[in-house]
């Protein structure tokens, strides 16, 4: 009952398991041979350290900012770069370089919260598909497809539409909204999982099936859901800074990259160089995310390598 | 074949109801009603009518076949804020959003396949690595700040092409180097955002197919390269392509709806848009139902092609 699009994905995923498996020392854990590739990876190690300082600017924002972002001072507008403000100021006369440090607290958090939303359903509905199979894989992964087939960007405009711009909200709907991916790849894992002799063996000392399922077989998923989370986590900041540009996110005055960009295309003539900033925050951490999630899949599924 | 079809046709039908039934839940189920209601000039008496006039006090079930018996006769409610047919807004705005992610998805094809092969098969040289590093930047970069930087480059510094819109207001009547020049800037963005998937995948089909042993049987008896890439290895590679065509489209369809909204180009995406902040419920209902019949239709059609090309699909 495979559809045809199912099966593209399937054929496009089975096309890098034909590399030669390298033979391993015994003694080292798949954790320990992950390490060490990972970290001959020079552009996702940089990624990851990035990531790290992100963080840490996002979290002790008020201790890193040289400005209150919300202080408004009109006798300084649209400022030019100087050593009070590095980054010059906005049409409010608010410093830049702060709004830039408290703005990334948003998209940092709405991008992990919502990912592990979408991790939990995607795991449960992937699990459940693919360990019990029959008439309940083909319920879940019809409803799978049929997300899939959904220009998602219009349910969640009707979302926010619907209940209101709010933090909690963006995080729900884009959590809600992103977790096929794993879902698909979980059942795949399961499937693959559930022939091992390990699993007939907890079977046949009569484990129950969800402690089958949650204690033999879902844990290793892991590897491949870790990935799928990475870059999962890059959509999701796309997506938040997104909405918040379209009105239908974070709203001001509380700053965030995507509004923020908003605010500043009403003086490009002006400003010319406002819409730099948050904009490049933006793409150079959902970059890292990429090359993060990408170094992952080489150093943690290496069967996955092309 | 005539099985297959069927089937499919069912499942897309299905999908739909499953749609409608989902966003009119959705917007039905709003705290507080449409904004309509919510101004303060009204009098109870006017709210009073006016609900029973749009029927907002039926139950939800009675609302929805009401609803859906009107969409089926091409009726699909009236906008809360222009009072005009949600209907007749959608069919203005369809054409400018089919013209615009049509060509650019058309232009994204024609370069993402050529790019796909040449990176597949010199894996790993200059030309790949270019490409890789391409098509992550083209999935790592906000499609809105693309489109602002490429505005403030082209119209605030140069002048040379309009910062939005579809036409320019001091023109009478239609003009094709018009028309051309303010689609020159969202067509940018669109190809570009498509672009970095579509190479990431036609590449990966063909270095599956590569590694076939049919490739490896048409080197051995000595075919020429050109012959076993182009017409042995491609034709295969094709068919996986079709297919994420198929996929990336709710995806291109997304992106455009963005992108309208910056360029302030009059497609359905930025209509939507612009009533989900005045929630101006049936039109993003409507919107929101008409782009799901496009993606649907065009999906069935990809996996139709694709059971046509390949007999696998539709024996199984």
């Amino acid at each position: 009952m495979a559809t045809s699009s199912e099966r593209a994905v399937e054929t496009l995923e089975a096309g890098g398991k034909l590399g030669l498996q390298q033979a391993q020392r015994p003694s080292r854990s798949l954790w320990q041979i992950a390490w060490r590739r990972f970290i001959r990876n020079r552009l996702a190690v940089a990624s990851a350290i990035f990531l790290v300082l992100m963080y840490v600017t996002a979290i002790f924002a008020p201790l890193v900012a040289p400005h209150d972002p919300d202080d408004v001072d009109i006798m300084n507008l649209h400022a030019r770069p100087s050593a009070d403000h590095l980054l010059g100021t906005d049409e409010s006369g608010r410093d830049v370089l702060s709004r830039l440090i408290f703005g990334s607290r948003a998209s940092m958090t709405v991008g992990l919260v919502a990912v592990m939303i979408s991790v939990t359903i995607g795991s449960l509905i992937g699990g459940l598909a693919g360990y019990l199979g029959g008439f309940v894989d083909t319920l879940l992964m019809r409803l799978t497809d049929g997300m899939l087939s959904i220009p998602y960007f219009f349910l969640v405009l009707i979302v926010v539409a619907v209940f209101g711009p709010s933090f909690r909200n963006l995080i729900m709907v884009i959590g809600v909204s992103s977790w096929m991916a794993v879902a698909r790849i979980v059942r795949s894992e399961v499937l693959r999982y559930k022939r091992f002799d390990f699993v007939l063996a907890a079977e046949s000392i009569g484990a129950s099936s969800p402690r089958v399922l949650f204690r033999h077989i879902l844990p290793h998923t892991v590897p491949v859901v870790i990935v799928a989370a990475t870059l999962g986590v890059a959509s999701a900041i796309l997506l938040e800074s997104a909405l918040s540009y379209l009105g239908l996110g974070i709203r001001p005055p509380t700053a965030s990259w995507g509004n923020m960009l908003s605010n500043s295309q009403a003086y490009l003539w002006e400003n010319p160089i406002l819409p730099l900033y948050p904009g490049a925050m933006i793409f150079l951490t959902v970059l890292a995310y990429n090359f993060l999630g990408d170094a992952l899949r080489d150093s943690l599924d290496p069967q996955a390598r092309d | 074949m005539t099985r297959y079809i069927l089937r499919r046709l069912l499942q897309s039908i299905v999908l739909l109801f499953i749609v409608s039934v989902v966003t009119f839940v959705l917007i039905h189920s709003a705290p507080g009603g449409p904004s309509l209601l919510a101004n303060p000039e009204l009098t109870r008496e006017e709210i009073e009518s006016m609900t029973e006039n749009l029927g907002l006090d039926d139950p939800l079930p009675v609302q929805y076949v009401r609803w859906l018996s009107n969409v089926l006769s091409g009726d699909l409610g009236t906008s809360y804020s222009t009072s005009g047919s949600v209907s007749s807004l959608l069919l203005d705005r369809v054409p400018n959003t089919l013209l615009l992610t049509g060509v650019a998805l058309l232009i994204s094809i024609a370069i993402a396949i050529p790019l796909g092969v040449l990176s597949a098969v010199r894996r790993n040289s200059i030309t790949d690595r270019a490409v890789t590093a391409f098509s992550f930047m083209g999935i790592s970069v906000p499609v809105f700040w693309l489109g602002i930087m490429l505005i403030i480059l082209f119209s605030v510094r140069w002048d040379l092409l309009p910062a939005g819109g579809m036409y320019s207001l001091d023109r009478d009547g239609f003009s094709l180097t018009d028309r051309l020049s303010h689609m020159v800037l969202p067509m940018l963005v669109l190809v570009t955002a498509n672009l970095a998937s579509l190479v990431r995948y036609t590449r990966s089909g063909m270095i599956t197919v590569l590694s076939e042993d049919y490739i490896r049987t048409a080197r051995a008896k000595g075919l020429a390269n050109n012959r076993v890439i182009f017409g042995h290895a491609l034709r295969n590679a094709l068919i996986p392509v079709v297919t994420v065509i198929g996929i990336s489209l709710p995806n291109a369809v997304s992106g455009a709806a963005i992108t309208e909204t910056v360029f302030a180009w009059p497609g359905m995406g930025r209509l939507a848009v612009n009533a989900a902040n005045t929630r101006d419920y049936p039109v993003v209902l409507g919107a929101t139902l008409a782009v799901a019949v496009v993606v649907i239709i065009s999906s069935l059609l990809t996996d139709l092609i694709y059971a046509y090309i390949d007999p696998r699909i539709r024996l199984e």
